[in-house]
């Protein structure tokens, strides 16, 4: 089984990193946390930017750092591929120079196919004779992420790579990190501190602060767990769930999606049956029912059980259920919670409003 | 017009400033980049010391210097051990003295583009895959251009200027050490002020002319490249 260890001990008097992380070796995992929680601090120490000096990094079994022995690569002799925050796009050279600067210094070169499959995908094909000061900060960012997968690199890091953009090329970037995310064979590590980018492309979640992790495991769970910022959070509060698209309903414009605790019905959507789809649902989307309602409006009641309720100081509480197996978060109001009687263990029906599709 | 003697010595000024300019990039490149990366203490000192020929009068330089390199001095002591003689009052002496007098010129627009240019370009280079000497040749030296260009320009016409040090340390031997600032001096002593028309014309228009370089063909400053 492929994984990725990395332990990092550092101390800089104000600030402390010390986390012992066993992540997998495939898929997208993002590393979670405000600023100052270490996540960037980490993610350095993995490129060896930053050097721990208490470390032990293995890659899919190879060995990058093991203070124990002395054994620190050199950020240049690592096999990866970096996204900054700002796309660092060096300013002397275009676009073409800029995805060819690292691939001049590998031998053997890689497939170029698939480095033109990589600009066709992110859709830069056409920039490439221009200077870097002529890109929009979406497309430099893009030309960054191109930069980095060009090495064919054994693991790719991405620190916060749509910050610095506006909610427009948020919007243009997010689709293609996606679609990227369904292509990519090798390991990719996700710094953000936006809820939104895990909910769109977490496959295994990593929770820091003060230099710590906090808790890590799979989106539904982590993000559903009651005593973690991301739950009593009221507007980002959310589940997402892994469904696959099952029938289409022409006539009412509606889709219909089953994930492992049953199936919902969505605004319809343009995707083949069989389709895989992230649906997210936010807690305040989501409102509870002691009985199966037999006159509602509302499609989509579900079957579910209450796992855990914790209220906030401000007459809300956030009820965790389970639908199946799949974890859901509902906020609804201290009174409501009081008048239900709701209670650890017992068996409701909730009503979810509304949903997003994530990709 | 130009005599034959003050051809010479123009010949000789631009031969010693031409070497002491190219010594001076050899010797103020590390010694700049240096300067803009560490954080060590001895920042502030060698800071100091690079930048002591701006304000000290040159005579007082070029003395030291004659001092130094002279038959009781320490560095004449070691050159006559080598067996090549003192410095002073040759060619050698006088390319020594000018890139003493000079490399301020040269460090501080180097130091100031080097610094401009940051930690992420660095970075940058590093996660694909160049080794830190690579990207000193592949990304700041392209980086740090107008730094370069500014640096050579103002050390080359700062040693074509120089008088107080080439006195000291020169002296005002035909062909050998004799360069146009000494041979303007010697015409005025003279009362020749034709001939020093001439000479003192010819670096007038030099000086401006690299002037208006640097200040239209150059106007990027080192510091006009910020990261995209």
């Amino acid at each position: 089984m492929s994984s990725i260890q990395a332990r990092f001990q550092l101390d800089y008097g104000d600030f402390k990193l010390d986390v012992d992380l066993q992540l997998p070796g495939t898929g997208i995992t993002v590393l979670f946390g405000h600023s100052g929680s270490g996540k960037t601090t980490l993610l350095r120490c993995i490129a060896g930017l930053q050097r721990a000096p208490q470390g032990l990094l293995e890659i899919n079994g190879k060995l990058w750092q093991d203070s124990e022995h002395y054994v620190f690569l050199p950020t240049h002799k690592r096999s990866l591929g970096y996204v900054f925050q700002e796309a660092n796009l060096f300013p002397h050279l275009t676009v073409k120079q800029n995805l060819q600067f690292g691939l001049k210094r590998i031998k053997p070169a890689p497939d170029s196919s698939k480095l033109a499959q990589t600009l066709e995908l992110l859709g830069i094909d056409h920039l490439m004779e221009r200077m870097p000061e002529r890109l929009s900060g979406g497309e430099r960012q893009r030309v960054a992420i191109a930069r980095a997968l060009a090495l064919n690199p054994d693991i790719l890091l991405m620190d916060e790579p749509l910050a610095s953009l506006d909610f427009k090329r948020k919007q243009e970037i997010l689709p293609f990190l996606s679609r990227l995310h369904q292509e990519l064979a090798i390991p990719v590590l996700y710094v953000t501190h936006s809820q939104q980018e895990v909910a769109q492309l977490a496959d295994y979640l990593v929770v820091l602060a003060d230099g710590k992790e906090i808790t890590s495991g799979l989106p539904a769970d982590t993000l559903t767990r009651l005593d973690m910022p991301m739950a009593q959070d009221k507007q980002q509060a959310a589940t997402v769930w892994q469904a696959t698209v099952v029938e289409h309903e022409s006539e009412y414009h509606l889709t219909r999606v089953e994930f492992s605790g049953g199936a919902l019905s969505l605004p319809s959507i343009d995707a083949d049956v069989g389709t895989p789809l992230r649906v997210q649902i936010y807690a305040r989307d989501v409102s509870i029912a002691l009985e199966a309602p037999t006159a509602t409006s509302i499609l989509n009641v579900l079957p579910a059980t209450i796992t855990g309720i914790v209220d906030d100081q401000s007459g809300q509480s956030i009820v965790r259920l389970l639908v199946g197996t799949q974890p859901l978060l509902a906020n609804i109001t201290r009174k409501s919670a009081i008048l239900l009687g709701l209670k650890i263990g017992m068996e409701v029906y909730v009503q979810i409003k509304g949903t997003s599709i994530l990709n | 017009m130009l005599t034959a003697a003050d051809f010479n010595t123009l010949l000789l000024t631009f031969k010693v400033a031409s070497i002491a300019t190219v010594l001076m990039l050899l010797i103020g490149t590390p010694l700049a980049w240096w300067l803009a990366r560490t954080q060590s203490g001895w920042k502030g000192i060698i800071n100091a010391v690079v930048a002591l020929p701006l304000v000290l009068p040159p005579t007082v330089l070029g003395f030291y210097l004659l001092v130094l390199m002279g038959p009781a001095g320490a560095v004449g002591k070691f050159t006559n051990w080598l067996g090549i003689g003192t410095l002073p009052f040759t060619f050698a002496g006088l390319v020594i003295a000018s890139v003493m007098y000079s490399l301020p010129f040269v460090v501080q627009p180097l130091q100031t583009a080097f610094a401009a240019i940051g930690q992420h370009p660095l970075e940058a280079a590093a996660t694909l895959r160049a080794s830190p000497f690579d990207t000193f040749f592949s990304v700041v030296v392209p980086l740090a251009k107008p730094g370069f260009m500014t640096g050579a320009i103002l050390g080359f016409a700062h040693t074509v200027g120089e008088f107080g040090v080439v006195l000291m340390v020169g002296g005002n031997i035909p062909d050998k050490t004799r360069v146009v600032s000494v041979q303007i001096y010697n015409h005025v002593e003279a009362l020749e002020y034709s001939e020093a028309h001439w000479l003192a014309g010819c670096l007038l228009l030099f000086s401006f002319s690299v002037l208006l370089i640097l200040y239209t063909a150059l106007k990027t400053h080192p510091v006009a490249h910020p990261l995209k």
